[in-house]
């Protein structure tokens, strides 16, 4: 889809500074590779985005796509969005109302040059790839959501950008055009060949559509990796609810396999896969670590259990219950406290109820302990995901 | 819903607290007369003369009196002055009302206040303070006429500027009040785009302030087809060169009151349809362009 087919990577390693509020970022976005930038409101994404596309300047450091340097603090060097070559999709679309939709997407190719009739002739080609051209005659304002997103999509591609930037691309419409509007959206990622970055505040949204995901808290990235990683090992108590995970952290003896929880108690576990203990140890006899606990993991049980095999085991008094889609989510208050998922009919049978006095336990197959994932990117992570 | 699966004392006291609460309404609509009464004087007091005018109009004569060809000249010469006064705005002031609605630039908050000075001055004393300036002895004037030749004051080009002075600061408050409501999210979609400043000022920015730009073009126009203060001190009252309408009125009015009268029956036309073109425009802004 794009005139460089080979693609460059795009790699920003710098921070931006905006009164009180800072963002530090170091990331790298492979060629054809679509990474999802995820954060709760006010951590910087949008920021990230802003300094990517060149609507802001970097207070220190560097953009780069490929051997093409487009923001460098140190040597004053800036492009500017019009001379960058990005494509950015915006929240809120930011089709322009006085224009029908042929001529937004000819937007482009008009101002960097072309005539009229050919800028028109380049935004027919775009409608027809994208499945537009029936629309090519209306005003923003009479199509739908779902269309003005494509629309959009299809002005910034149609100006041949060498890197994709998505602003919360489905967050607008509706739960039902979303479904349809996401898989057209991916297939179109597909075929572009430069980096893709999707800015996104919804885990599933970023899980189905990224190769990998970025996680920006407080201005920082606090957690870079594939989906399945970032989902099995989450490194902030943001990021374990995003995905449905309880997160403790505590202090691993690594002898006994057992974890001195900050919040209090002490859980048996297992070694991740790619924990130094468990590929003959480093030599450390206690360190910190990050504990994940599926909800589903958790058993509920209204006397103590008294089974032999090694569990844990811990007291509780459950403080909400919440209806999911197919089971019920319940809080309990305890050392530590955990969200437990059980089924409905579950829910009944030990009637539960807010003040329960309940006994909690875990299997240690299911605890895995794991060391805090690197934030910022390194390079041996890298290759890990490369690999 | 429905009174009729209520009892029926039930639906009498639904019924009667509806009526209650009608006259709740309409005690609630009603005007107090402390600002009934001078809002009515106040209507009159503005409406009467106007229909004064219209009732002692000379139907019969007005023909003839039209006919003149003083008041052709005046009416003429009204209308190209105006029109070419806001050209002169449109092309000067529209793009100060963009540095002005944009540039952060020190000073900018007193500058604003300043070019918006001749609204509130009396146009005779800005009819001075252009012939200080532009006048033969002028600061500017001076320099004019040694090294071009060409005087302002007393020349229909006087009157152009008289009435730009008087009437530019009417388009730059409305262009940029526009301007500084106007989405930039727009303007940046279209810088990433690939779009220069300037191109992005002429494809995007400008035709979405377009009602506002036209609003500010009428008002800027009916002003300076109004003016007289500025013009009769700067420009003087030459009949066929500077003598526009509202100059030749009240001359008319000295001596030939009929014919005072119809030249207003005109400029009142005129106001009228510029008002009816306003409201058009008002009405239609927010819906589809």
């Amino acid at each position: 889809m794009s005139a460089n087919p080979g693609g460059e990577a795009l790699v920003m390693s710098g921070t931006v500074e905006r009164g009180s509020f800072r963002l530090e970022a170091d990331l790298r976005a492979a060629p054809g590779e679509v990474l999802a930038v995820l954060g709760p409101n006010g951590a910087g994404k949008t920021t990230l985005l802003r300094a990517l596309s060149g609507l802001e300047a970097l207070t220190s450091g560097t953009i780069r796509l490929g051997d093409l340097t487009l923001d460098d603090a140190a040597t004053d060097t800036f492009v500017p969005a019009q001379l960058r070559p990005v494509g950015l999709v915006f929240q809120s679309y930011r089709l322009f109302p006085h224009l029908d939709v042929r001529d937004n997407v000819a937007y482009a190719p008009r101002v960097q040059g072309a005539g009229r009739r050919q800028a028109r002739a380049t935004a027919d080609t775009w409608l027809e790839r994208l499945d537009l051209s029936a629309l090519a005659t209306r005003r923003p304002h009479q199509i739908s959501g779902g269309q003005a997103q494509q629309v959009a999509l299809a002005r910034a591609l149609a100006a041949d950008p060498r890197f994709l930037l998505l602003d919360e691309p489905l967050s607008a419409l509706d739960a039902r055009t979303r479904l349809d509007v996401r898989a057209r959206l991916r297939s179109h990622l597909e075929q572009f060949t430069g980096p893709v970055l999707i800015i996104t505040h919804d885990p599933l949204e970023a899980m189905i559509m990224a190769d990998r995901l970025l996680v920006i808290e407080n201005g920082r990235v606090v957690q870079q990796g594939t989906p399945a990683q970032v989902a099995r090992q989450p490194a902030t108590q943001y990021v374990a609810r995003l995905v449905g995970l309880n997160l403790y952290t505590g202090t691993l003896e690594v002898a006994s396999h057992r974890v001195f929880l900050d919040a209090g108690g002490t859980f048996t576990v297992t070694l991740g896969d790619d924990d130094p203990a468990a590929s003959g140890g480093t030599g450390e006899s206690t360190r910190p670590v990050l504990v994940g606990l599926r909800p589903s993991a958790i058993t509920i049980h209204t006397v103590r259990p008294t089974h032999a095999s090694p569990r844990n085991v811990w007291e509780g008094k459950v403080v909400g219950l919440e209806l999911l889609a197919d089971r019920v989510r319940v809080q309990v208050d305890a050392t530590p406290p955990a969200l437990v998922d059980i089924s409905s009919a579950a829910v009944a049978d030990l009637a539960l109820r807010p003040g329960t006095a309940v006994w909690l336990s875990a299997k240690a197959t299911e605890t895995e302990a794991y060391a805090a994932p690197a934030a910022a990117g390194g390079s041996a992570q890298r290759s890990r995901y490369r690999s | 819903m429905t009174s009729k699966d209520r009892p029926p004392t039930a639906g009498q006291a639904t019924a009667q607290r509806s009526r209650q609460r009608a006259r709740a309404v309409q005690s609630r609509d009603a005007i107090p007369w402390p600002l009934g009464i001078p809002a009515v004087l106040a209507a009159l007091f503005l409406l009467v003369p106007l229909a004064g005018l219209l009732v002692r109009a000379p139907w019969l004569g007005l023909p003839r009196l039209l006919a003149d060809s003083q008041v052709l000249d005046a009416l003429r010469l009204s209308l190209l002055c105006a029109s070419a006064a806001t050209g002169l705005a449109l092309v000067f002031g529209v793009p100060l009302a963009w540095v002005l609605a944009r540039s952060e630039l020190r000073g900018i908050s007193a500058l604003r206040a300043l070019v918006t000075l001749p609204l509130v001055l009396p146009p005779v004393v800005g009819g001075v303070a252009l012939l200080l300036a532009f006048g033969r002895q002028g600061i500017l004037g001076r320099l004019l006429d040694e090294w071009t030749g060409i005087t302002l004051p007393f020349t229909t080009a006087g009157v152009i500027v008289a009435e730009t002075f008087v009437a530019m600061p009417f388009l730059i408050i409305t262009v940029e009040g526009a301007f500084r409501a106007s989405d930039r999210g727009f303007e940046e979609a279209a810088a990433t785009l690939g779009a220069s400043r300037l191109t992005v000022f002429r494809t995007i920015t400008l035709p979405l302030i377009g009602p506002s730009l036209l609003a500010g073009a009428v008002l800027c126009w009916a002003r300076a087809l109004g003016e007289f203060g500025a013009t009769i001190t700067f420009a003087g009252n030459f009949p066929g060169r500077t003598q526009t309408m509202p100059l030749a009125v009240y001359v008319a009015l000295e001596s030939d009151p009929e014919a005072a009268v119809a030249l207003s029956l005109v400029l009142l036309v005129v106001s009228i349809a510029v008002l009816a073109g306003l409201r058009d425009r008002w009405l239609t802004t927010g819906t589809a362009p």
